[in-house]
């Protein structure tokens, strides 16, 4: 039972804050601009975020993890603090973790013996969700990609877009509709019927790596149904609170780019941070990154809580969808011109943000 | 650890005045709208519930964990915005007029020495800052405060009293040192009665109406010496007039509080209509697959929820001792102009549901206008707000 509301991080919640914020400042901050234009994230920057052993923390001991307790609050801070070094590491370095998750909370014995022991080694381990389809205004509940049951088997038909490192990954849990409503299966890469198509070009996301993934007649065993009917409401509500908090990240890394920008720039003689027109902007964006970020804390306190956040991780979703645009909106415009240039961070997260209200599940807590 | 659940005892007590919410201001909310100035009587059995009370002092030797179990601490500022947003809720107005719970009550509440608590701690206390040429700018009011002997003499005209009728006592902001700038500005409690001190007219507002909003003339109106609260003498610095301003950390979140109660009505009562219409809100859908009238009201559903979070940050903040200046006005700059921009759109949403008075949709998108302007308007919010996160001084963000 929660006895009293607390805003203030724990001294745990506090130090994993400050050991991601100097992984993200030491292995991304520099380097990210021409990573973005290479379209290659550094892989040791992963592989160092790795070695905290997020991933391997979530997995019971009996299956080669520590066996913590997730937190969703703490992974939320996380996902900030990775989303504003770069949405595309925050997505890239945490991604095992959407596959990782629903195994450990949904998954059958035989489901954790054989998938999970293999995210307990050193070197980082890939694995992906396929949840976003090419439609416009996609929306999982309506999702094309269907499963059918044939003796003891499940056949899926349909494809997948926005399907971050498909093609290094063997694992990857796919939405498909079943029995009218979206419901989540395994799929290994070996599976027949599993197309994995070229590398994705988006607006954002270059240094990430996503794909198309076509799954045409693909048959899985009975056993790979992970979870119930009820899989996709656990799921989402995990997925949009990560996405807030990833919306957040991004956000509060335009705000203060640009903050700092409008008190050094000079015009008609004083900074135009001077100017209420470009004050009130930089207020505005103060108080909603704040309003992102309490949202999508209140969703995944209530996570933890056990209690049922579908409506809060909704709305902390919608708001931040909406905000982040604003934000990095305001972002570019502070700089003007040069905010439109792409040696300025703000062009990057004025695309990247944009990703928050189009797309689902990139991320989880 | 960051714990955002909402705690069952406030769950408990948000409930309760829900239905007193509910049950006593709802059934008069437009009674008093429409009878403008007129006491509403039926609040006189708020009359004994503390809204304001002064944390209890503890005497030389008692420690907090004598005997009783220990319980989680509840924070004062909490309950009070948890409280005001319940009860706004039903009618901001009404809330407003509740006896013995003005500004100037939390004025005296939070500086009083023990002998002024003594005299001017049950009575009903209004505040006077405001005056024809300072609004926004309250360091450059004009009203004087001369010393003369045990008495201090009073001049000049004060506006938008709120309670101005009802109270028994003003808190009244002047100056006795003109040159002094604000640190020469200290406050005052006036008595009703005085000689000299004239409620001259009420105003007729565009919302809040069943509030008594005042102008107050101070025409050589003689006071005890007793009556300044804080320090009597004038410091060469504005450490003063800051530690006046500071007041308004306390009760920005309240306002923030107010709007978020009349914000949530008005949405509550837009979904309930469209319910009835046949639409459902399930939040599952993408809001881009949803109608314009789902998808707002949805984005308000949020906004609301946004304004409640920060204005509980900072209530959270006072309570927990901590600095909160900043997230004080960020809770009103958000929270006063959505709360207009969420009633005004519900109003259109709503069509002529929404501006006929025989709902209340209309009332609030009144009422709520209030709130991005009294205790500072949203303008001088965003100047705080800047100042802040820039490191910014006033003469450098003017």
């Amino acid at each position: 039972m929660v006895e009293e509301i607390s805003f203030a991080l724990s001294e745990e919640q506090q130090m994993m804050q400050d050991t991601v914020r100097q992984l993200v400042q030491a292995n991304i901050t520099d380097g990210i601009h021409q990573m973005d234009e290479n379209r290659q994230l550094n892989n040791q920057a992963v592989q160092k975020f790795w070695e905290l052993g997020i991933i391997q923390s979530m997995i019971p001991e009996e299956f080669g993890g520590y066996g913590m307790d997730s937190s969703p609050v703490l992974h939320t801070l996380m996902l900030e603090e990775l989303a504003y070094g770069d949405m595309t590491f925050a997505i890239y370095a945490m991604l095992p973790a959407v596959f990782v998750l629903p195994i450990v909370h949904l998954g059958t014995k035989e489901q954790k013996e054989l998938y999970l022991p293999e995210f307990c080694n050193t070197t980082f381990f890939p694995a992906t969700l396929a949840i976003n389809e090419l439609s416009i205004a996609f929306d999982v509940w309506n999702c094309t990609t269907t499963a059918e049951k044939k003796g003891d088997k499940y056949v899926i038909n349909g494809s997948k877009c926005f399907v971050p490192l498909a093609d290094e990954s063997n694992f990857m849990i796919v939405v498909a509709h079943y029995e009218g409503n979206p419901e989540l299966f395994i799929v290994t890469k070996d599976s027949t019927g599993v197309k994995v198509g070229d590398r994705e070009k988006n607006s954002g996301w270059w240094a990430l790596p996503t794909f198309e993934v076509v799954f045409e007649n693909c048959i899985i065993p009975a056993s790979n149904r992970l979870g119930d009917s009820s899989a996709i409401t656990w799921l989402l509500q995990r997925t949009k609170t990560a996405l807030a908090a990833i919306g957040t990240g991004i956000s509060r890394a335009s705000y203060e780019y640009a903050k700092k920008y409008a008190k050094e720039r000079q015009q008609f003689g004083e900074s135009i941070a001077s100017r209420q027109s470009i004050a009130f902007m930089i207020a505005e964006m103060a108080y909603e990154i704040d309003a992102m970020r309490l949202l999508a804390w209140k969703a995944a306190s209530t996570i933890e809580n056990k209690l049922d956040a579908t409506k809060l991780s909704y709305l902390a979703k919608i708001y931040a969808g909406e905000m982040v645009m604003k934000i990095t909106d305001y972002g570019v415009q502070i700089l003007g011109g040069h905010g439109y240039i792409r040696d300025h961070p703000v062009e990057r997260y004025y695309r990247n943000g944009r990703s928050i209200a189009v797309c689902e599940g990139m991320a989880i807590i | 650890m960051i714990q955002l659940v909402t705690p069952e005892y406030l769950v408990t007590m948000q409930n309760n005045l829900h239905k007193l919410a509910e049950g006593v201001l709802r059934p008069i909310s437009r009674k008093y709208d429409e009878a403008e100035h007129e006491y509403p009587k039926e609040l006189d059995m708020f009359k004994n519930i503390k809204v304001m009370a002064r944390p209890k002092k503890k005497k030389e030797g008692e420690t907090s964990s004598s005997g009783e179990e220990k319980k989680p601490k509840r924070g004062a500022n909490l309950g009070m915005v948890a409280t005001i947003e319940a009860m706004c809720w039903g009618d901001a107005a009404l809330l407003l007029s509740f006896p013995n719970a003005g500004l100037g009550n939390a004025a005296i509440i939070a500086v009083a020495n023990d002998e002024q608590f003594e005299r001017f701690g049950n009575k009903w206390a209004a505040m006077a800052i405001t005056e024809p040429g300072a609004g926004s700018d309250s360091g450059a009011i004009t009203t004087t405060a001369t010393r003369d002997g045990d008495f201090w003499v009073l001049n000049g005209e004060k506006i938008f009293v709120t309670c101005a009728d009802r109270c028994e006592v003003v808190v009244v902001w002047a100056t006795v040192d003109k040159k002094a700038g604000k640190s020469g500005i200290k406050s005052f409690v006036v008595e009703k009665g005085t000689s000299g001190f004239t409620l001259e007219h009420l105003e007729h507002k565009l919302g809040i109406r069943a509030s008594d909003t005042g102008t107050f003339v101070l025409s050589d109106c003689r006071i005890p010496y007793n009556n300044i609260l804080g320090d009597p003498e004038v410091k060469m610095s504005t450490e003063g007039f800051k530690g006046v301003m500071k007041t308004f950390d306390n009760t920005r979140p309240m306002v923030a509080a107010m709007a978020t109660g009349i914000a949530r009505a008005a949405v509550e009562f837009t979904k309930e209509q469209f319910e009835q219409k046949g639409y459902t809100f399930d939040y599952k859908k993408n809001v881009s697959n949803v109608s314009a009238v789902e998808r707002e009201l949805y984005m308000m559903e949020a906004n609301v929820e946004a304004m409640r979070l920060l204005t509980w940050r900072a209530a959270w903040m006072a309570d927990n001792g901590q600095f909160n200046n900043l997230e004080a006005s960020m809770a009103k700059a958000k929270a006063g102009r959505y709360a207009t921009l969420v009633t005004q759109r519900c109003c259109e949403l709503l069509g002529p549901v929404g501006y006929s008075t025989h709902y209340l949709a209309e009332k609030w998108m009144r009422d709520s206008k209030i709130m991005d302007i009294f205790e500072g308007t949203g303008q001088i919010q965003h100047l705080i707000v800047a100042r802040n996160v820039m490191e910014m001084s006033s003469k450098e963000l003017k």
